[in-house]
């Protein structure tokens, strides 16, 4: 039996599918201004036996097909849970939010809190710093890391005004990698206390597509006085987890 | 809406073409979030009804008492003693705050991080939309939070109309003589404005409709109990929030009428999702007209809300005011000791609140509770972590919720409230 999960996040559709339990496909497409068309299109190669939707997206599909949802959050949980048995707390930092999600020994959500309305701190935010330094994403957290450049401070949260603020920066003869690092710093400090108001148990799961983030990693760790522990490839564990769910009726 | 109430609209100053889009808005609303819900009582309709002419219909009864010289009293708190307004042949009418109208006017004297309550009271007003303000004698403001008593300021420069009640911040026995002193106050401005006395007899009469009102309320709340829920967490929000509108008498009778239906329906088994469906209480801010947004995510999330407390739901029907009294002054007194025993947010400290939420948990057999804070409605939004932390040390499923009429949150609603729904079906009570 195939079994698929897909995680429609506001950035990029990510796609699994399980052969029993092994992990046999993965996917990751741009979520774009058509996303129900490149979910089809992904589920239309891949064919699953089954498939549960989670995720941003996750209504829009299931609306059009009769697909079982389940929130990305317990979906997070789930596969957390799945790869790292000791897992009590989770931090989730994807393309438009954030959330913190606590277990318990069943593995069975037991609270969680998310950024509301406003997008700073998450993934997108990141982004949209890198581009104004003229970094890729991909590389933007390991640039930034360890420098020995002077640290500054960036104030804002807002994503339009942490631009002008790296600007002002960048005009006052700022290295773009200590600019980048305060940028981190910012987005940890505010994670990490979101974290602190949900409680932080050990062991702590880092997971979304920030924590391929290195530099988030350490700054997020620091201050959360611990090591996360990170999925080999973290931007699938929520799909992963989606795809778990369709094992336990009822959904 | 069935007749034509233009000329009715335009003579009480209502900004017509403004005024048809709100209605067209709000039958939209009514349509997609009331009308397609699946069985529901046959009781409902004369709510449906209610609401469809709430515009309408009702306004004429307003309108023909004031023709008649009777006061329209317009409140915004539910500890405005809806008695001696009673007692003075008054009609007390509960005034528009629940919908994102009139934004661009309200901001124009408010602040923008204002809570939407009262904003909306503003806007409403501004904007020329709602016909019952237009239609008051006097609007009873009463001094709950920082944000409402300043508005008064500029809501009474606006009107002219605005009378504030001084409600204590605490309930110690100084407190209780300042409140009693308020409500004699509130009770002589009444006389004063009608010319009529207030005797033991009109007291005893006016509390006797409230009550039964109350009563109504309280059967209804008491119904909600059962398992399947015989009714909707959304049709027992509107009943409570046109309890506020509605003649009381005629109110009382169709919620009577409707709690007979649901004895039958509980005792049959038949209800408005399957037994077992996970059942939410909601605590916190009001829910004013047509404030559904929170009941339509939780009830379209695959739960069941089974009960409100909050000042339009329990705080407003939860004590009983029947005994009997010699004089006029004792009564009074007696009245303003009822209206102490509402359990708001304003008050320091307020551990009351806590227990009848416990309560509610109890009787109402709920699994989860959601705390519902309109952003910038400070007391609410304090006091949600003694709330939180009241409920079994913060180990009762919990969800605090942050919001206000917009729709821009709706995503991010819709993900936190589903995932406390799938979080309460994981959990023991389940």
């Amino acid at each position: 039996m195939r079994i698929g999960g897909i995680d429609i996040g506001s950035r990029y559709i990510k796609h699994v599918v399980l052969d029993g339990s092994r992990l046999a496909e993965t996917y990751k497409v741009e979520t774009g201004y058509d996303p129900l068309t490149q979910c089809k299109d992904l589920i239309g190669a891949t064919r699953p036996d089954m498939l549960v939707a989670t995720g941003y997206g996750r209504h829009l599909i299931a609306n059009g097909g009769g697909i079982p949802t389940v929130t990305e959050i317990k979906a997070a949980a789930r596969g957390a849970r799945a790869l790292f048995p000791t897992c009590r707390t989770i931090i989730d930092i994807g393309g438009q939010d954030t959330k913190v999600i606590q277990i318990n020994d069943e593995g069975s959500v037991t609270t969680f809190e998310m950024n509301d309305r406003c997008a700073a701190g998450t993934g997108k935010f990141l982004e949209m710093m890198a581009r104004a330094l003229g970094f890729e994403i991909e590389n933007f957290g390991a640039s930034c890391e360890n420098n020995g450049y002077e640290q500054v401070t960036i104030n804002n949260l807002c994503a339009v005004f942490a631009e002008s603020e790296v600007i002002t920066l960048i005009s006052k003869g700022i290295r773009r990698e200590a600019i980048g690092a305060a940028l981190h710093r910012s987005i940890a400090s505010r994670v990490a206390s979101l974290a602190k108001r949900v409680g932080v148990t050990q062991d702590v799961v880092f997971t979304g597509g920030c924590a391929r983030n290195p530099c988030l990693k350490a700054m997020l760790g620091e201050r959360l006085g611990q090591d996360l522990l990170i999925a080999p490839n973290p931007d699938i564990l929520t799909a992963w987890g989606a795809a778990l769910c369709a094992k336990q009726p009822p959904i | 809406m069935s007749n034509d109430y233009t000329e009715m609209w335009s003579s009480l100053g209502l900004n017509l073409q403004a005024h048809q889009g709100l209605l067209g808005v709000l039958s939209d609303a009514y349509q997609n979030i009331y009308l397609s819900q699946q069985g529901r009582p046959e009781g409902i309709k004369y709510f449906d009804f209610v609401i469809s002419e709430v515009h309408g219909q009702r306004i004429v009864e307003i309108v023909k008492k004031k023709m008649e010289g009777k006061p329209i009293i317009g409140t915004f708190c539910v500890y405005v003693p809806e008695e001696l307004i009673l007692a003075v042949d008054g009609v007390a009418v509960g005034l528009c705050a629940g919908a994102d109208v009139g934004t661009d006017e309200a901001e124009k004297y408010l602040p923008r991080t204002t809570c939407a309550l009262i904003k909306a009271f503003m806007g409403f007003k501004l904007a020329g939309l709602c016909p019952y303000v237009e239609s008051t004698d006097l609007i009873v403001g009463e001094t709950t939070c920082d944000g409402k008593k300043k508005a008064y300021e500029i809501l009474n420069e606006v009107t002219g109309k605005v009378y504030v009640m001084e409600l204590p911040n605490m309930k110690n026995d100084e407190s209780k003589i300042l409140w009693k002193k308020e409500v004699r106050k509130f009770a002589r401005k009444l006389s004063e404005i009608t010319g009529i006395e207030i005797t033991l007899e009109r007291l005893k009469e006016a509390s006797s409709i409230v009550n039964a009102k109350r009563k109504a309320l309280q059967r209804l709340s008491a119904l909600r109990s059962h398992d399947p829920a015989p009714i909707s967490g959304l049709d027992a929000l509107l009943i409570n929030q046109v309890s506020f509108y509605d003649d009381p008498v005629r109110f009382t009778s169709q919620v009577n009428g409707l709690c007979d239906e649901l004895e039958k329906r509980a005792k049959a088994g038949t209800g408005v999702a399957p037994k077992g469906t996970p059942r939410v209480l909601i605590s916190g801010s009001p829910m004013a007209i047509p404030n559904w947004k929170l009941h339509a995510v939780v009830e379209g999330s695959g739960a069941v809300v089974v009960g409100e407390e909050s000042c339009v739901g329990e705080r407003n029907f939860s004590t009983l005011f029947d005994r009997s009294f010699s004089s006029v002054d004792e009564t009074i007194d007696a009245i303003a000791d009822r209206y102490m025993t509402i359990n708001c947010a304003c008050f320091t400290p307020n551990n009351e609140r806590l227990g009848d939420i416990k309560s509610m948990i109890e009787k109402l057999h709920a699994h989860g509770l959601i705390h519902y804070a309109l952003q910038f409605c400070t007391p609410y939004m304090v006091e949600a972590y003694r709330v939180r932390q009241a409920i079994n040390g913060g180990r009762f499923p919990f969800l605090g919720i942050e919001t206000d009429y917009s729709m821009e949150d709706m995503g991010q609603l819709k993900t936190r409230i589903e995932a406390f729904v799938e979080m309460i079906k994981e959990g023991p009570h389940s």
